[in-house]
């Protein structure tokens, strides 16, 4: 089954009763049924959806709508956590965990009537760029390469929340973005990919993996779709003490593709030898096409992007390492057996976090430890602040940033490097956004030369999300990318 | 008796107070406070550590340390920042413990204590507010520990002093002012025995003109009683090792209250390394000048200024306003009595008859069986010579056992009354002595004249004669 629904277009069928809320979360609980080789949901709530998705039914029939997306199913990262429905973090350590309140973000969610398919998988406690490592195994990314029928990672750490919405197992998902973990895979799987500034978004609920970078932000199939799914999930939650008062705007009411005088600023630090071909291509006839449509293009410097990633791998297993403290076989979650305390600990810690969660928490309480904190994690602050000052100064000259999402497009699980500092540069592009608290979103912009989607970043300033959609919307117009995996799953 | 012990070496004492914020919820979640509840049953997703659980800061404790701050004479920080103290123990949920540590929200201050010599000024390092841990219950399974977590996140305040006293009396002293301070303000109850004030104490022994010696820890202290006990021990300890020719080892110890011991719980080497960082989860915290104005303005009268009133306004000596000043309920209990009335009877009463009933009851003065009033009503009666100090006391005890007001055991008891046959008989005498025609007029057959006689007499006593005397007496002599 090939379809085109996005959530603006559900919401039209739905108004005109050309589709039930039930008959559309059939369809994709088949969808997810029929694609389980793909490995998205961790869990599907197939019962609690189908009995949503009547209630919506309902009240559509009571013109008494929570709003005009009631009754259209998504998927939700297995990170936020859902009353009722299992909450895992993709790791055995929450496994068993089933809590007994609703994140923010999926609370805005259910207030708003969208209805949830279930948890998406991906990397553990959002720990890695290429989904596999899950304690449930690897996403699967709906696309493959035309030359290989090898399978291809997703990205990650939202790896299930893009491959569902690529491969229509959902029309639009939540994911989270701590170093790109919403962009990266959005990149992979030629989807759109929004994180909203540090902030616009509440954290309440969700398992925190480095709470100054987290933030939650949706991976949909267009910018009119973000701009519909940041509008229901942004807002100031006083739940959340990092959340910001700063008032919302109407994202999508207000969705303007003018960018005529608009100057979009070009970083010569991001320019690689090794970018592929493809992606340098795209990348410069993205740029050529917003000069059309009436941008300027300057060429800017954002002169420590380079040290991005090393202060990201700091500063995020430093968090993480403090975060992940409570996973401790007390009070909930997995407990293996021990002779005491420490014992006990060491085994339920052991067994329940996998090697990649293990190696960030070393990291973090490594560079904490005494005697080695004003080496690593203040100089690692530092250069956030100097990252930070970076985008303030080019943000003086510029409205939005373009810069490829990622140095390659998807590539196969196989081919995933053993080095995990090779691996970390999957984030190269993504992190510093990150870094300086900023919006950014991947577009897709074209397919490369093995038919795989190649995304583009935009970013803009802090709570720019309007301007930020603004811009991506036009390259969406213009460009009008309309590729679509072939589903070799159903075969 | 301690000077004698340590003779000859030099004490250096520093106290850390923890003292639990006087505060419905806790510092970071809406849970409620309150002693001795259920286990677990003040316990929120927050305080569990659930996963995705964030703490908002509770204003209220904020105002209380700044409070708490401007009592100890100390600089109110406009920006400080809350730190993750990391370690791993079953009753702290999170993993770490919010507190604050390059940055914290009171700097130095001091307070001011009474001492052998005089007056003496402690310096206080900083206040700093921190989420209290919950609770292990070792002893309710023989298998498995058990955890309470209704304490986990309730806030304390920790005030760090420096190393400014030189005798268990004057550490003593230091933590009775600070108590004292922290009540008036209302910032904390103070209560020792619930735990909601106890302190750490850091001693080290020198000889005068060497360097200082190795500090040790002790944890935990509860009581007046107990820190200058375990101060005392521990002193003993080291200078006895010193003078073995051994070393004081660097470590934190515990204080046995049954033994009164002190031993080891962990050496320097064994300490934790905490990994400190700023809590990314929490803004860093920044006050106002005008709010810090506004709470200024609101401070009340403290101990120091009123004990300087009382000097003043009723001549107390320097002694008697310390003793009366470092309760706010008993300076305000004070203050209703002395109310036009004589001061210095007054401070006898209260800090004489009444503490002592107080002690022998174990009772804290909000407690008192006797009110302000009732006390004022009985210094009436003492100040207007109603009765004697000897019958007063008579009447305290009374007043306490069977709650009734003074004048109504006095009269009860007649205790206002003369009731001694030879005073009477002498007052008696008087009146027949000096009227000599009334006598004789009694005598040959005019009785009526006999009212007339007890009426004399009981003027004369002014009407303190006891009336059944006066008769009797009266009858007797006027048939001799």
């Amino acid at each position: 089954m090939k379809n085109n629904y996005t959530l603006k277009s559900l919401a039209t069928l739905l108004e005109n009763n050309k589709i039930s809320s039930k008959e559309l979360t059939s369809e994709y609980l088949k969808n997810i049924e029929s694609g389980k080789e793909l490995n998205c949901y961790n869990t599907v709530s197939k019962e609690k959806a189908l009995i949503d998705a009547e209630k919506s039914d309902e009240r559509r029939k009571s013109q008494n709508l929570r709003s005009k997306f009631d009754g259209i199913p998504i998927g939700i990262k297995d990170l936020f956590c859902t009353k009722g429905v299992t909450t895992t973090a993709s790791s055995k350590i929450l496994s068993n965990f089933v809590p007994n309140y609703e994140s923010t973000v999926t609370q805005k969610c259910d207030d708003a009537g969208l209805i949830s398919l279930g948890k998406l998988n991906c990397d553990e406690f959002a720990m890695g760029s290429t989904n596999k490592t899950s304690f449930f195994g690897p996403v699967n990314n709906p696309w493959k390469s035309v030359n290989s029928n090898n399978k291809l990672v997703p990205g990650g750490s939202s790896g299930g929340s893009a491959a569902a919405v690529s491969g229509d197992l959902c029309v639009a998902s939540l994911g989270t973005d701590t170093g790109g973990s919403i962009r990266q895979p959005a990149s992979f799987t030629g989807t759109v990919g929004l994180k909203p500034s540090y902030g616009r978004v509440s954290r309440w609920g969700i398992v925190a993996f480095a709470s100054s970078l987290d933030q939650a932000g949706p991976i949909t199939k267009t910018v009119e779709d973000a701009a519909i799914f940041l509008d229901i999930i942004s807002g100031h939650d006083e739940k959340d003490s990092t959340s910001s008062v700063n008032p919302k705007e109407n994202y999508y009411e207000n969705l303007n593709p003018d960018i005529k005088g608009m100057k979009i600023g070009i970083p010569k630090e991001f320019r690689s030898d090794k970018l592929p071909a493809s992606t340098q291509k795209s990348w410069d006839e993205c740029a050529d096409l917003l000069k059309i449509n009436g941008a300027e293009i300057l060429d800017i410097s954002l002169p420590h992007t380079m040290s991005a990633l090393p202060a990201y791998y700091i500063i995020a297993p430093a968090e993480a390492s403090s975060n992940l403290a409570r996973y401790d076989g007390v009070r909930y979650g997995l407990r293996v057996k021990g002779n005491d305390l420490i014992d006990m600990y060491e085994k339920t810690r052991s067994e329940g976090f996998g090697d990649e969660v293990k190696r960030r928490i070393l990291i973090g309480t490594y560079v904490l430890s005494s005697g080695y904190y004003d080496a690593y994690y203040i100089k690692a602050q530092k250069i956030r602040s100097l990252i930070k000052s970076d985008y303030v100064e080019a943000f003086k000259k510029v409205d939005a940033i373009l810069t490829p999402s990622t140095p390659s497009t998807a590539f196969e699980i196989a081919n995933e490097p053993s080095d995990p500092v090779q691996n970390y540069l999957n984030d190269i592009f993504t992190v510093p956004v990150n870094l300086a608290g900023l919006p950014g979103i991947s577009i897709p912009f074209a397919n490369d030369e093995n038919n795989l989607p190649i995304g583009l970043q935009l970013i803009t300033n802090s709570f720019e999300e309007q301007k930020l959609l603004n811009v991506a919307r036009n390259i969406e117009e213009t460009i009008n990318y309309s590729e679509t995996p072939e589903k070799w799953w159903l075969k | 008796m301690v000077a004698q012990m340590i003779e000859g070496w030099n004490l250096v004492i520093g106290i850390e107070i923890h003292a639990q914020v006087n505060s419905k919820s806790k510092l970071f979640s809406s849970s409620p406070t309150d002693f001795g509840s259920k286990p677990n049953s003040q316990v929120s997703l927050i305080d569990a550590a659930m996963p995705g659980m964030l703490p908002v800061i509770n204003k209220f404790c904020i105002e209380q340390a700044v409070k708490s701050g401007i009592g100890l004479n100390a600089k109110i920080n406009k920006k400080s920042i809350f730190d993750r103290k990391n370690y791993f123990y079953q009753d702290l949920p999170q993993g770490y413990q919010i507190s604050q540590y390059k940055d914290p929200i009171v700097g130095e201050g001091f307070v001011e204590i009474e001492t052998e010599n005089g007056q003496k000024k402690i310096g206080v390092e900083r206040l700093h507010l921190e989420q209290d841990a919950g609770k292990s219950l070792h002893d309710q399974d023989p298998n498995f520990t058990f955890v309470d977590l209704n304490r986990s996140g309730i806030a304390l305040m920790e005030i760090v002093s420096k190393p400014d006293m030189s005798s268990p009396e004057e550490a003593v002293e230091y933590v009775r002012k600070v108590r004292s301070i922290l009540r008036y303000l209302g910032t904390c109850d103070g209560n020792m025995e619930q735990g909601s004030l106890r302190a750490d104490v850091n001693v080290s022994v020198n000889k005068p003109g060497n360097e200082l010696g190795t500090r040790c820890e002790i944890k935990n202290l509860n009581s007046f009683k107990f820190i200058h006990a375990a101060i005392v021990y521990e002193a003993k300890r080291q200078i006895k090792l010193i003078e073995q020719g051994e070393s004081v080892n660097q470590e934190t110890r515990l204080f046995n209250t049954q033994s009164g011991e002190t031993r080891s719980m962990r050496s320097k080497e064994d300490a934790h390394d905490y990994r400190y960082f700023p809590d990314p989860d929490l803004l860093p915290l920044t006050l106002d000048d005008d709010w810090i104005k506004g709470l200024q303005d609101s401070i009340p009268e403290l101990p120091d200024q009123i004990k300087e009133r009382f000097i003043n306004e009723y001549s107390l000596s320097s002694y008697d306003a310390n003793i009366i000043v470092s309760d706010k309920a008993t300076s305000e209990y004070f203050e209703d009595v002395v109310k036009n009335r004589n001061p210095k009877l007054v401070t006898t009463w209260v800090t004489g008859e009444l503490f002592s009933i107080l002690n022998k009851k174990n009772l804290i003065i909000e407690d008192s069986p006797i009110t302000s009033k009732q006390l004022g009503e009985l210094v009436d009666n003492i100040e207007n010579g109603k009765i004697s100090n000897r019958q007063a006391k008579e009447v305290l005890e009374e007043m306490c056992e069977s709650g009734k007001g003074a004048l109504e055991i006095i009269d009860e008891k007649g205790l206002s009354q003369i009731s001694d046959e030879n005073e009477i008989e002498s007052l008696v005498d008087n009146v027949l002595n000096s009227n000599p025609k009334n006598v004789k007029k009694y005598k040959n057959g005019k009785e009526k004249l006999f009212g007339f006689f007890v009426g004399e007499a009981m003027k004369l006593s002014k009407g303190k004669a006891n009336p059944k005397i006066v008769n009797d007496l009266i009858k007797k002599k006027l048939s001799q």
